[in-house]
């Protein structure tokens, strides 16, 4: 390989801020991350998707997947019970190309990416 | 509170008109398939198969529903269709097939299929009055599918059993998801090998009348 063009040594990786997330509907931000997965982004949101919006997310992915493109890989905290549990708060996502995130490892409080170029 | 209580789920199950309905859900091989099988072999035909069982991940790839199966535990009954689904799952790499000894062709295929499959799965929540979440008990239980699947049970208020499965390995540490999921019921059991049916039976009679 000689040189390479930019865009095959680097991972691009998508922070999405709270506030960003807010203005979108759940449409939106699914159709948002997979088109950056599905070019080959790590997408990072702050604030996080409901489990109703992953599992909406997992669908949509299904319906995609392709011999060029094989999935995503996820991970979130769980979602935080506010007062008496009646408030849900969604925390952080970041899902990323299935080819290029190799190991998601979770903890409750921790998650550690491994993210690879293809 | 025995003749109310009574006379309550009585109304609920004329109004019901219908067997509750249990759906068998988790991640590719957890052993949901088994677990049918060994429930509808325990109560209704032991001769008769929901579907395949393989070491071959996305073997299941449509939801096949078994009707009116009568669970009898411990004196209590509860008449439950069981619905069988697709593993869940947030990646499908045909390339994964071929070292299992599929062809190019075919592994397209059961990539292709077993897509549907994980679509068909997430449909059928719309339909279901309880779940088992099977989890394979050698293997780490704190991935995102389970996580997500329980976040959407809670959402829509469907009771569930975590199924700590596989328990007859010797590496098996149901332990490991009874920590991972504190707030809510495992039941540790082999569905190949039977060990612990009873308890689970025990389970979904309280849990899924
Ligand atoms: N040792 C052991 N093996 C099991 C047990 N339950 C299932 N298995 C094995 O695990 C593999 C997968 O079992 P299946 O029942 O096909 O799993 P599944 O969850 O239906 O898989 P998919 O349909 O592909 O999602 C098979 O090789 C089974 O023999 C168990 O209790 N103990
Ligand atoms: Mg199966």
């Amino acid at each position: 390989m000689s040189g390479g063009g930019e865009e095959e040594k680097d991972i691009k990786l998508d922070l999405i801020s709270e506030d960003r997330m807010a203005s979108m509907t759940s449409m939106e931000k699914i159709r948002f991350i997979l088109d950056g997965v599905k070019l080959g982004n790590i997408v990072v949101l702050e604030g996080g998707l409901t489990p109703e919006e992953q599992m909406k997310l997992i669908e949509m992915t299904m319906s995609e997947i392709d011999e060029d493109f094989a999935g995503i890989e996820i991970g979130s905290y769980p979602v935080k019970r506010g007062f008496l549990g009646l408030r849900r708060r969604t925390r952080l996502t970041i899902v990323g190309p299935a080819n290029m995130m190799k190991t998601i490892k979770k903890d409750k409080d921790l998650i550690r990416a491994i993210i690879s170029r293809v | 509170m025995g003749l109310r209580r009574g006379l309550l789920l009585l109304l609920r199950r004329i109004l019901r008109r219908r067997n509750t309905k249990i759906g068998i859900y988790g991640a590719p091989n957890a052993g949901k398939t088994t677990l049918a099988n060994r429930i509808i072999h325990d109560f209704l035909d032991n001769t008769e198969d929901i579907g395949v069982v393989s070491e071959i991940p996305h073997e299941t790839r449509r939801a096949f529903r078994k009707e009116g199966i009568l669970i009898t535990a411990k004196g209590a009954k509860l008449r439950v269709d069981i619905v069988d689904t697709p593993g869940l799952a947030t990646k499908i790499d045909f390339h994964d097939f071929l070292a299992y000894g599929l062809s190019e062709e075919e592994a397209k295929k059961r990539a292709k299929e077993a897509t549907e499959g994980v679509i068909e799965a997430i449909k059928w929540l719309d339909d279901l009055d309880g779940v088992l979440l099977v989890m394979d008990a050698t293997e780490d239980p704190y991935t995102q599918a389970n996580i997500v699947i329980i976040g959407n049970l809670e959402a829509r208020g469907i009771p569930f059993i975590i199924v700590a499965n596989k328990v007859d390995l010797k590496n098996a540490a149901p332990a490991r998801i009874k920590n991972a999921f504190p707030q809510h019921v495992v039941v540790p059991v082999s569905a190949l090998k039977g060990d612990n049916m009873e308890k689970l039976y025990e389970e979904m009679a309280r849990r899924f009348r």
